[in-house]
């Protein structure tokens, strides 16, 4: 892009460093930065570009990616203590896919432990702040991800999404956030929270760049055995601006008591936008939406109580050392180094799972998605997209709900039903509300990215809220 | 289906988790608060639907049989808490 000869890669990294330098005290977004490698990196951009080799649109673009992703040599944490020493000796997928195209990576970043949270306040390092107000959340999990691109410490970031930690910060922080369809990304190098859930996204300033992004993550890899032989299109050509005729869907059951009348408001205003620009809106049912969530609060503590057995202290992380034997040692690492939100949804998972319960909660938990997935499916069949509020509420202040879980679990209400049906979700900036930015969520049928690229694009273009950028007054 | 602090003990146990007794009172408070609010699936009918595990009809996705090169005992070792000889060393088991 730029990099043609008008500035060079080092200068757009220096660039972003010096904004790290400037802001990071207040914002709090990473865990780990790595400018000695950043740097690096650009400079070998920099040696490409001037022996003349072709480049992807991402060399050189300065990225941050949440500390669930593994990156060979580079500490990654998970924002727990059982992983603060833990140094992957490999790249997931997505980190060797975006290295092989160019793109720079500044840091790791700060999330909710394990991914279990969504306000960021369960990292067990500090909590990271929301640039639109240093005193509120940035959502989570992917609360470090979302902040560092509002901030402009990063250029793009990698978060992940199992309930909706990538929409619900997008909206919270005012920037773009998508969840592919489950199976588009590889999670290989991914550390898992729930299996079935989650995937690896983009979280950037706008859709163009979402869209480049993602054609770089997606598409299968035979080192993950849920990722999915289909072949991405090219997403750039997604980015039309039109949706004249295209059937928008408003389910109903996200408009309920409990939406703040300033968020209903600002996405109220973004479909009848979208009906301006020409797209026919009507109203559809999704009659299992206040389902969802007590299922996923079944199966995804299920999952997790599965995928966090391996953290034992054994051959790597946080061991205590104080045990007599082996049944101690694990029980006392597992306390120390887990924190209280993770220990919940251990407890809760295998609650469900274990004998006389299994069938009273897991199973039944699995029942409800299908009757969930059912509901998304038949809404496609009368219109092509649906949209929504991404989150009840625009972030609130730190400490508001930490001490009360179901308070919290419910902030999820409106993104949760996507990853249970396996569709993809995108949320995008729609204004503001109280000062805060307020996300509206388009929802697609599997496979149906580059359609909501160009609902998402269209409506991006014809209006600036994506433009918008947070005071972050520091001196 | 309440939970008494003594179940909350052992699923506590069986999750290789120490809680200490202000710990076990709290996560009994807790883990009961969040069950009573999914009870509200037990009033769904759900007969003769089927359960979904995973979204993707995908089965049994297996590449060949074939030798890949993996980690290095160096790598595997690298992280680890406490080692000796090229292999993790722990507390006694038995």
């Amino acid at each position: 892009m730029l990099i043609k000869q008008e500035v060079s890669a080092k200068e757009i990294t220096e660039a972003f460093i010096s904004r790290i330098d400037e802001v990071e005290s207040h914002v709090r977004a990473f865990i780990t930065i790595t400018t000695e490698t950043a740097l690096a990196k650009a400079m070998e951009v920099d040696r490409r570009l001037a022996a003349g080799e072709g480049i992807s649109p991402l060399a050189g673009i300065p990225m941050g990616l949440k500390d669930n992703l593994c990156t060979k040599g580079i500490l990654t944490t998970c924002g727990s203590k059982i992983l603060e020493n833990f140094i992957p000796p490999y790249d997931a997928t997505v980190v060797s896919r975006l290295a092989q195209r160019g793109a720079v990576l500044i840091g790791k970043l700060n999330m909710d432990e394990f991914a279990m949270g969504s306000s960021n306040e369960t990292s067990r390092f500090f909590p990271t702040r929301n640039p639109w107000d240093l005193n509120r959340v940035p959502g989570g999990s992917s609360g470090g991800p979302a902040a560092a691109v509002a901030a402009g410490e990063v250029a793009f970031s990698l978060g992940t999404d199992t309930g909706g930690s990538i929409r619900q910060p997008a909206s919270f922080c005012g920037i773009v956030g998508m969840k592919p369809t489950y199976g588009l990304v590889s999670r290989y190098g991914a550390v898992a929270y729930a299996s079935s859930l989650d995937q690896i996204g983009p979280m950037t300033k706008n859709v163009t760049d979402c869209a480049l992004v993602l054609q770089e993550i997606a598409g299968q890899d035979p080192l993950d055995s849920t990722s999915v032989g289909y072949m991405p299109p090219n997403y750039r050509k997604a980015l039309v601006n039109d949706i004249k005729g295209l059937r928008i869907g408003i389910p109903k059951e996200y408009f309920v008591a409990g939406l703040e009348p300033g968020v209903k408001k600002a996405v109220e205003a973004a479909i009848a936008k979208l009906e301006e620009l020409g797209a026919v809106c009507k109203e559809v049912s999704l009659p299992h939406t206040e389902y969802a969530l007590a299922a996923y609060y079944i199966i995804s503590p299920a999952e997790a109580s599965s995928n966090l057995a391996k953290f034992d202290g054994v051959s790597y992380g946080f061991r205590n050392t104080a045990a007599s034997d082996v049944m101690e040692m694990y029980m006392k690492t597992r306390r120390e180094g887990f924190g209280p939100e993770v220990k919940r949804r251990i407890m809760l998972g295998t609650y469900a799972l274990s004998a006389g319960y299994y069938d009273a909660y897991y199973l039944k938990a699995l029942k409800v998605r299908t009757l969930v997935k059912q509901d998304f499916a038949r809404a496609f069949e009368h219109v092509d997209v649906l949209a929504a509020p991404t989150a009840p509420m625009v972030a609130f202040k730190l400490g508001e709900r930490i001490e009360d879980p179901l308070a919290m679990y419910l902030i999820d209400t409106f993104t949760i039903p996507v990853n249970m049906a396996g569709v993809p979700g995108i949320s995008i900036p729609c204004g503001l509300s109280e000062g805060m930015p307020v996300g509206l969520q388009l929802i697609g049928k599997p496979f149906s990215e580059a359609l909501l690229f160009r609902v998402a694009y269209t409506y991006e273009q014809n209006t600036s809220y994506h433009l918008a950028k947070p005071a972050l007054e520091v001196n | 289906m309440a939970l008494a602090q003594k179940d909350v003990e052992g699923v506590a146990f069986l999750a290789r988790l120490a809680l200490d007794e202000e710990e076990i009172a709290t996560y009994t408070k807790q883990l009961n608060s969040i069950l009573g609010y999914m009870e509200k699936i037990n009033s769904l009918d759900t007969v003769g639907v089927e359960p979904t595990a995973h979204v993707l009809p995908l089965k049994n996705v297996f590449r060949g049989d074939v030798n890949e090169p993996g980690l290095s005992q160096d790598e595997a070792l690298a992280n680890a808490p406490d080692q000796e000889r090229g292999q993790f060393r722990v507390p006694r088991i038995i």
